[in-house]
């Protein structure tokens, strides 16, 4: 632990005109028509994109985009305001607005604020520089390089680099307040191959709260271009998905996906506290194989889906979800928590100042197991093998979840074959992780591309995985 | 609680000067060429649960976006700092970054002789939106929540109820001589109620009612019946065996496969022959029974405007003619790419160079009711409901999660789930057996009911 930035505090105080007096009286606005408690969330984003395309550099951009959202929950009422005009006269109209949730007498005065301190996970970086700038644009530059001369069917390639810096300043009635700057980067690559008439796509990318060095020197744009162009040039020799119901070994990392659809979305607290989740009272049963420990982690240092505090300004947590198979517990933040009686687990999250904040996930992902890799897919008669995937949906209520292999092959009398074409995986929540009958040794994180969507909502999240095998799950191809 | 008095107060005065000034201070700061766009937008969202209010939600927001260009380098900015100080600093950060891009000869601004705006009035503005006050809002989402949890004792649960409405304000101009300003207004109702069958499983679905006009919208009643209907028919769903069987696509989900085409038909997809429908041009790419249009110009519709991202007026044009690839969807960039014209379909974000948008997008419908094209199946699935993102573009390949209704000699027999159905689009655009005759325009993109022949489902 350290202390909270105090550069964050003063960037807002200073840059932008706040200060504790000012706080304190839009939050006591908020209250003016009573409510149980009210916060603001002030955000200032800077975000910059790099875009290197059939060689060259064929986009640069960068924007800022700053505001608060005032937020007034009442019992299960939640009025909500948000402006980009961070003026003394708009925050209290907007706490004005948010306050007409409630109907009651006015609550006391807000006085003071405990700031929390900072876990520390992820570098302090300023704003981009012009040498820095040309730094990002090397980095593409290797990446384009490097998928180019990968093989000579390569013919499309896109390298791009993204990156933004996130400050946030959090005050709430109950006198807690946070700041933290939070940096976010990615290097992206996709390629087109093709082979005749025959054409195929491939993509790869990674990154996480890192600031440039992160990709000279752990992961670089070779790693990345050489990946992209590996799966692109395999897909040209792919053969029809099979059909059916069949066992599925999904490899380590992002398979991880797995988890984040199956389970993941199904034990946010607010679907469970309104009963629309299929994993609804579902606490201290089984509903995994016992091979199956399922965590969500927010503290892990760099990672994309870290933080050192939520959106609401609550310190994220490491929480086990499944221990051993059995259902243990959700993710909450502090409406949920209130109401449901549990502990927020610092899972509050929003895209933006423009959006309310929910439970959503951090860095979701199942420890390791026992099982060699190997002994996994020797294990398999006639099967698949997924290593990578595009994104996954779910239907939390009926539990109904779904994932596309991006990158697959057969597995036949124990040993991995073909390559198969692109194919959604599709099964049941509370049913799927039943049939884990082997975990391996080989827990691995994704690199750092996940993105989440709930009720119209994005952020940035993790996934990871060891080596596992479900011994039945229905694959969605056209073949036999 | 206040209403439309104090939403027009917050609707900023930032007029079209305002706009061309910026695109002003970035040719006095060394630009080329330079297309600035302003956008402003209110909103409010209410939500109600179990018959209590449980979200209301009121904002509004603006921002500015700058593309500039030195020759044949490009580069963007944005910002909601409306401030001189932001407005400085979106010119000299777009000044900055410009010398790092490369020259790209297809990189600029339309010709003078493009540019243009529809004339008349296409019906994409209504104050109304706005004119209920805070309690009757409430009152429509609460009602459209009743009407779905009164249809069925099974329906004791719900995702709620909620009446949203939106309006927005955009100008764009550039150094072309280019000015143009749109309004649009949208509002909705929708009902998400959860169904319990007697062994616990439980389902949800959804219906709602969108329009650019409070006057226009759907009852909230009818609403959440439809959103019970829907939602009951699915309880008691099972799994089927790994078969190929017709399939029917209801409206919903029969979008799915239109969006494909329009993925396919993206001229940033077409000229990095990223697209199965890439260098087809000319050719019968589908079934003589598919026709295709892509209409910006129609009077109130989702995915009218005057003009496109780049201020060239909005069109009619044929995308797929009985079967034959007609046009592409352009804009000036990927046009000069191809070497065609644009086709003003480019759309603009804020901070980038412009993409590619649809206008109102739609498959010309058939002559037989939904009704009669499930009778005419005696084995097969009528899909409602398709999750996940199995589409990919480059190959074709088409693999999504689905659920819907079995179908026994004709009739609707039992719900099914947990399955997913699978082809290629280029087959299944060349194996549409039949087009429904009802094509309702719910958003921009609408399809009628399709039944394509030799998809895969995979089951059990």
């Amino acid at each position: 632990m350290q202390p909270a930035s105090p550069d964050t505090r003063k960037f807002f105080y200073e840059h932008l005109g706040l200060n504790d007096q000012l706080l304190e009286r839009c939050l006591g606005e908020a209250l003016s028509a009573g409510g149980d408690y009210a916060d603001l969330y002030f955000e200032y984003v800077t975000a910059s994109s790099l875009l290197v395309d059939e060689s060259l550099v064929k986009s640069a951009s960068q924007g800022i985009s700053a505001g608060c959202g005032l937020r007034v929950v009442s019992g299960e009422r939640t009025g909500y305001a948000y402006t980009d005009d961070l003026s003394p006269e708009r925050l209290m109209r907007a706490a004005r607005t948010a306050a007409l949730i409630a109907s009651g007498p006015s609550k006391q005065q807000v006085q003071g604020f405990r700031e929390s301190p900072s876990a520390g996970l992820y570098p302090i970086a300023g704003v981009g520089s012009d040498a820095e700038t040309a730094a990002k644009l090397d980095l593409i530059q290797r990446a384009n390089r490097a998928a180019r001369t990968y093989d000579a069917r390569i013919v499309q390639v896109q390298a791009s680099f993204a990156d933004e810096l996130r400050r946030i300043l959090v005050a709430a009635s109950d006198g807690s307040f946070a700041t933290d700057t939070q940096p976010l980067a990615r290097l992206n690559v996709s390629v087109i191959a093709k082979d005749g008439e025959n054409i195929a796509r491939g993509s790869s990318g990674g990154g996480g709260r890192v600031l440039l060095d992160f990709f000279l020197t752990d992961k670089t744009p070779e790693y990345f271009a050489v990946e992209a162009a590996r799966q692109a040039v395999l897909q040209l020799g792919a053969v029809p998905a099979p059909a059916g119901e069949m066992p599925v070994v999904l490899g380590p990392g992002w398979p991880g996906v797995l988890l984040h659809e199956a389970v993941g979305h199904g034990l946010e607290a607010d679907f469970n506290r309104k009963k629309t989740s299929a994993f609804a009272g579902l606490v201290g049963q089984m509903v995994a194989s016992s091979k199956v420990t399922v965590v969500d982690n927010g503290t892990m240092p760099n990672r994309r889906g870290s933080l050192n505090v939520d959106d609401e300004g609550s310190p994220t947590q490491e929480t086990v979800l499944i221990e051993n198979g059995v259902l243990k517990g959700y993710m909450s933040d502090k409406l949920s928590a209130r109401l449901m009686g549990i502990a927020d687990t610092g899972n509050g999250r929003r895209e933006s100042y423009q959006h309310i904040p929910m439970p959503r996930m951090t860095n979701t992902y199942m420890l390791a197991g026992d099982d060699d890799p190997e002994d996994i897919i020797r294990s398999v008669q006639r099967g698949l093998y997924a290593v990578n995937f595009g994104g996954g949906q779910v239907d939390i209520t009926n539990g109904k979840f779904v994932f596309s292999a991006s990158e697959a092959y057969l597995i036949e009398d124990g040993k991995i074959t073909a390559p198969v074409k692109n194919a959604t995986l599709i099964g049941n929540g509370p049913e799927s992780l039943k049939h884990v009958s082997m975990v391996g040794n080989d827990l691995r994180l994704d690199e750092g591309v996940g993105t989440c969507g709930k009720a119209g909502q994005s952020v940035p999240v993790g996934v990871g995985m060891p080596t596992i095998k479900l011994d039945k799950m229905t694959v969605g191809g056209t073949g036999n | 609680m206040h209403t439309t008095e104090e939403q027009k107060k917050s609707a900023s005065n930032i007029d079209q000067n305002f706009v061309t000034d910026i695109v002003a201070k970035a040719l006095r700061a060394g630009a080329s060429d330079a297309e600035a766009v302003f956008a402003e937008g209110d909103e409010f969202e209410t939500l109600v649960r179990l018959g209590q209010v449980e979200q209301l939600k009121e904002a509004g927001s603006r921002a500015l976006g700058l593309r500039v260009f030195q020759g044949h380098r490009t580069a963007s900015t944005s910002t909601s700092d409306l401030s001189p100080e932001g407005i400085e600093q979106l010119v000299f950060g777009a000044m900055a970054l410009v010398r790092i891009t490369s020259e790209d000869p297809y990189a600029g601004l339309p010709e003078r002789e493009e540019f243009g705006s529809l004339s008349g009035d296409l019906d994409l503005f209504y104050e109304d939106v706005y004119s209920l006050p805070a309690i009757e809002r409430i009152e429509y989402a609460r009602r459209a929540e009743a009407a779905a949890m009164s249809a069925d004792i099974r329906i004791q649960n719900s995702g709620g109820g909620s009446f949203d409405a939106a309006t927005g304000r955009k100008i764009l101009a550039n150094s072309r001589g280019f000015v143009g300003e749109s309004r649009r207004s949208s509002c909705s109702i929708s009902a998400q109620p959860i169904a319990q069958s007697p062994d616990g499983g439980m389902q949800r679905d959804y219906w709602y009612s969108s329009q650019r006009s409070l006057h226009l919208l759907d009852s909230p009643e009818s609403v959440g019946l439809e959103a019970a209907r829907r939602t009951v028919r699915k309880l008691g769903a099972r799994k089927v065996a790994t078969q190929r069987v017709p399939l029917a696509f209801a409206p919903e989900v029969a979008s799915s496969i239109l969006g494909s085409i329009l993925g396919a038909i993206n001229g940033n997809a077409v000229y990095r022959n990223s697209s199965f429908l890439a260098g087809k041009l000319g050719e019968t790419v589908a079934g003589s029974n598919l026709t295709v249009i892509d209409d910006g110009t129609m009077v109130g519709g989702f995915g009218s405007s005057y003009f496109d991202g780049e201020g060239l007026p909005t069109r009619r044009k044929v995308v797929l003619d009985k079967g034959v690839l007609i046009s592409y969807l352009l804009n000036t960039y990927t046009a000069r790419k191809l070497g065609l014209q644009s086709t003003g379909n480019a759309s603009r974000g804020l901070a980038s160079s412009p993409s590619i948008g649809a206008g109102n997008f739609y498959l010309e419908p058939g002559t037989k009711t939904p009704e009669q094209i499930i009778a005419e199946i005696p084995n097969g699935l009528y899909v409602t409901d398709l999750i996940g993102h199995g589409v990919n573009i480059v190959t074709g390949d088409y693999s999504h999660g689905a659920s819907g209704l079995w179908i026994e000699n004709g009739e609707l027999a039992y719900p099914v789930e947990e399955i997913t159905v699978a082809g290629n689009l280029k087959e299944m655009l060349h194996n549409i057996s039949e087009i429904g005759n009802d094509l309702i325009f719910r958003n921009s993109m609408a399809c009628p009911t399709l039944r394509v022949e030799g998809m895969t489902i995979a089951g059990e």
